[in-house]
């Protein structure tokens, strides 16, 4: 890496200013109590390496904070509702204002549910802004998540807060399930329903999963009680802790950055944590915040009012979960119904599979691809300059594919909807899903692949060809080209530091090597080449100045398409060979 | 260029650094280019009333939310077209959740155009410790392994590992109260019978009124519940009749095929199952009249009932369990005993040979 310092100009880089000695008036009104809390908790000391640190700025860094923001409007919005909800499922007759329930025997989960909703004083606005919350935690965490998969964030040294992140996914879907299966009303009971089904159809546990989840049979009394504890005491706790865990680790790394000039991987450039981010990062939490009180204002959600007591000999057509838990419901309905029946057991591959196969899958898949993708590169040192997701082709067309097929479950998890508002047969919805959970991805890969390597050679175009300039010149012989002007010194400082990472061939001499590790690095070097063989090079310090060299010429005109394609191939060719 | 390719062996560093790595040489961070707010001080003067009245609509809003929760009644509704809200709710909402905004907008607008944006550079350290930090750990590590005696009386820490693994026993056990286990004996009584028995009415699950044969008309489907369910209270009440729910439809028995073995198990055409889904345990209710097909609207597996509850489509593989039925004194259809196999979606020691498949008859 560059020395990073070296160039910097000393106008573009400001380093803290130090205070002036004389105190303003803050500093005068708050000395007294500042000085006591100091003396006893040494304050100075414990703020001096955060009040300044330095955070770079970007929109994509938001996604995190907002998953962030929205916890915290969880847990002030949960602290109230606890207040009057009554976790018991103990059976009372409703008499609160809600007249077409009244008179109704129902639990005392959906009675104190209705009672939050009509009798307490913005007991549905907190009810409301609670689930809206909910669901922007867990899609917040979603496309954070993808951001940092896709600019390669996870790398050395963030795998342990790679690994955080996907435990806090799959907390937060529990925790979800968790809470909206608390009010007792028909659809959270059809949805608890369903997780009776799925865990008695474990392979020889189930059964006894089942009477020791649901205190004995489904539904029993004991499974809100059961619920409540975990939705708001050790669901939360783990959250908070990981969540703890998490911005430490944050903190300690520095925060990666994306690739410009000034930027490198020895340094971070941004703006600091006191002032600016004290009042934009408080500021975008007042904005979430706010949103989401606007949102349970004017949005309804989850009106259970409408859907009536649990019964469990009534249900509503088009019942779904909430939408993260689409995807597991779409792979349970596009399952065909595989069960063996064998002696006198039932193995219940139709639910086990599509339930908890799909998710151990899902979050399995995402735990290693960090380590899979090291053991591949065998690459060993810390990055912290962000990859633009061209830059490589295979792990971005790997998250598209992943998305396709969390998108093809997705769209399965409504197939009942999707066949009577676009008026198509369901069972072909079904069966067309069977297979394209399986084939889109694939295409996707593709897909994303060429397109990424189409933006590199834009990149490499822009590199060496310059910006197109808007200003068309006629030949002599008629011929219209369109003038280039160079790009920045700037931009393409940041269009070419990334690295090219090599495709390898299979290893040719062997001596010193064992029989296993000649075979384990086989495999790597065809991974390397399945990764990286057709990925674009960079073009070299020569090419760009013979590039720059071309551009001395005014009557130059660009190559032509096929000139391009013979210059490509020797170049994979002697990629390949190094 | 980046590997020993020679032995084929990945080396610690596989990139070079250098003129390799960065064709380009870094011009450093881009020089700061002043703002409208920087250079104009009406723009600056425009951006501070901009955040001013931010924040001072705020207090606003705050005292508007008090004033709505005492003023407004609950039983206010707003009817705006196709918008129907609570008054109060949404008043409430719209001050505190604007309070919130604005003072967030305030808060970023002041970052934005006020507050120096001329960025600053922090430099990296390695995320591992010093090697003189880790020395430091490994010499103290092992000094304080021999003050503890561990390294000469090794019996010390082999049975504080063996005590450290085993105190987690008793939290293990401790748990083994959760639910009642489901032996054979306790699944007999429990997930493997219902409370049909020799004799029981169906009746309607709404009105738990009989019903009587020539009440029900073809192609009709009625919700159904043991007679003996109103006799239940609380969560019994709910654990059994999420077994025991079952639909009486009546069918042409022309176009339909009742196996040999079930001729008994009907009353001309009227045939009684299990309402609870083979595969998860939904109550299966969308009815199609002329196919016969019951569908399940959880996850739309579907059932032939004209041909003994047989899976058709869907992720659900064994057929609905039938329940035979006949006629008591006073003209009541009743059922002639509990179901032959348990009903609802499977678990693990179920035994599904007894089950109706396709074949037999």
């Amino acid at each position: 890496m560059a020395e990073p310092a070296a160039t910097i100009n000393d106008d573009s880089a400001v380093t803290a200013e130090t205070p002036k000695k004389e105190l303003g008036p803050v500093f005068k009104v708050a000395a007294g109590p500042t000085k006591w809390l100091d003396d006893r908790i040494g304050l100075a000391g414990l703020g001096r390496p955060f009040f300044r640190k330095v955070f770079p700025d970007h929109w994509s860094f938001l996604l995190g904070e907002i998953a962030l923001y929205s916890f915290i409007v969880l847990l002030l919005s949960g602290v109230f509702l606890t207040i009057w909800f009554k976790p018991s499922m103990s059976e009372v007759e409703y008499q609160g204002s809600y007249e077409l329930l009244r008179g109704i025997t129902m639990s005392d989960a959906y009675a104190s549910t209705l009672n939050l909703s009509f009798d307490i004083r913005g007991g549905l606005l907190l009810r409301q802004m609670h689930h809206w919350a909910a669901m922007l935690f867990v899609a917040a965490m979603l496309t954070h998540s993808l951001r940092i998969f896709f600019t390669g964030a996870f790398r050395k040294p963030r795998e342990i807060n790679w690994l955080i992140g996907v435990s806090l996914i799959g907390l937060g879907l529990v925790e979800g399930f968790a809470g909206y299966s608390l009010p007792d009303d028909l659809l959270s009971g059809t949805g608890l329903r369903f997780v009776d089904g799925l865990i008695r159809a474990v392979p020889l546990i189930g059964t006894w999963a089942e009477f020791f989840v649901f205190g004995g049979e489904f539904p029993g009394e004991l499974i809100i009680p059961r619920l409540y504890m975990v939705h708001i005491l050790l669901l939360p706790a783990l959250i908070l802790g990981l969540i703890a865990a998490h911005l430490a680790l944050v903190v300690y790394h520095k925060h990666t950055q994306y690739p410009g000039p000034g930027r490198t991987n020895g340094n971070v450039v941004g703006y600091p944590v006191f002032p600016v981010y004290a009042a934009k990062a408080g500021g975008f939490f007042l904005i979430v915040f706010g949103v989401l009180t606007l949102m349970g204002a004017t949005m309804q959600i989850n009106p259970v009012w409408v859907f009536g007591p649990y019964n469990p000999a009534e249900i509503t057509a088009g019942s779904q979960p909430d939408w993260y838990m689409g995807f597991v419901e779409g792979a349970i309905r596009i399952m065909p119904n595989w069960e063996w029946h064998i002696g006198s057991t039932t193995w219940s591959w139709n639910v086990f599979l599509p339930g908890i196969g799909v998710m151990t899958l899902f979050f399995g898949i995402m735990a290693i691809y960090p380590f899979v993708e090291a053991w591949v590169t065998g690459d060993k040192r810390e990055h912290h300059v962000l990859d633009r997701p061209r830059n490589n082709p295979t792990r971005t067309a790997f998250g598209v594919a992943a998305m396709t097929c969390y998108a093809m479950l997705w769209i399965g998890g409504g197939n009942d909807l999707v066949a009577t508002q676009f008026h198509v047969s369901l069972n072909a919805v079904t069966y067309f899903l069977r297979v394209a959970v399986f084939v889109m991805p694939v295409i996707a890969f593709l897909v994303t692949k060429r397109i990424c390597i189409g933006l590199q050679r834009s990149d490499r175009d822009r590199m060496l060809h310059g910006a197109e300039s808007g200003v068309l010149d006629r030949a002599p012989s008629g011929k219209y080209s369109e003038r280039h002007r160079p790009i920045s010194e700037g931009e393409a400082f940041a269009l070419t530091q990334h690295e090219d990472l090599p495709a390898l061939l299979p290893v040719a001499e062997v001596d010193g090597m064992s029989e296993k590790e000649i075979k384990s690095e086989q495999r790597r070097r065809r991974a390397t080449r399945f990764y990286f063989i057709d990925t674009l090079r960079r073009p070299t310090r020569a090419e760009i100045e013979e590039a720059a060299h071309h551009h001395l010429h005014p009557m130059h005109l660009e190559g032509n398409g096929e000139h391009h394609a013979i210059e490509e191939v020797e170049e994979e060719e002697h990629h390949l060979a190094r | 260029m980046t590997e020993d390719t020679t032995h084929g062996r990945p080396s610690t560093e596989v990139a070079t650094v250098g003129e390799e790595r960065y064709p380009v040489p870094d011009p450093g961070l881009e020089p700061h280019l002043p703002r409208l707010t920087d250079v104009d001080e009406k723009a600056a003067d425009r951006a501070t009333r901009q955040v001013a009245t931010f924040f001072g609509l705020v207090p606003v809003l705050a005292i508007g939310f008090a004033v709505v929760y005492f003023a407004v009644p609950g039983d206010a509704y707003i009817d705006f077209g196709p918008l129907r809200a609570n008054t109060r709710n949404l008043l409430l909402g719209l001050t505190f959740g604007l309070a919130l905004l604005f003072l967030g907008v305030g808060a970023v607008q002041w970052a934005r155009k006020l507050m120096d944006d001329r960025e600053m550079i922090d430099y990296r350290h390695g995320a591992s410790s010093s090697d003189d930090d880790k020395t430091y750990m490994l010499t103290e590590l092992n000094k304080a392994a021999n003050e503890a005696q561990l390294t000469r009386r090794k019996i010390i820490g082999r049975t504080l590992i063996a005590a450290i693994a085993t105190i987690l026993l008793p939290m293990v056990v401790g748990l083994a109260d959760l639910g009642p286990w489901p032996t054979k004996k306790k699944r007999a009584e429990t997930i493997e019978r219902t409370i049909w028995a020799p004799g029981v009415r169906v009746v309607n699950d709404v009105t738990f009124e009989p019903i009587k044969p020539e009440n029900v008309e073809i192609g009709q489907l009625i919700n159904g519940e043991p007679a003996n369910l109103q006799d239940l209270e609380g969560s019994e009440y709910q654990i059994e009749k999420a077994k025991a729910a079952v639909i009486v439809v009546r069918m042409d028995p022309n176009t339909i095929t009742i196996p040999p073995s079930r001729e008994t198990w009907q009353i001309g055409g009227i045939l009684c199952y299990s309402k609870i889904c083979t595969h998860v345990g939904c109550p299966i209710s969308l009815w199609e009249q002329q196919t016969h097909h019951l569908l399940c609207p959880c996850h739309q597996s579907t059932f032939d009932l004209g041909d003994a509850g047989l899976v058709v489509f869907g992720p659900a593989k064994r057929a609905l369990p039938q329940l035979p039925i006949a006629v008591d004194a006073e003209g009541y259809i009743v059922a002639q005993r509990d179901f032959l196999v348990p009903p609802g979606p499977s678990f693990f020691e179920r035994d599904s040979r007894n089950d109706f498949k396709r074949g037999d008859n």
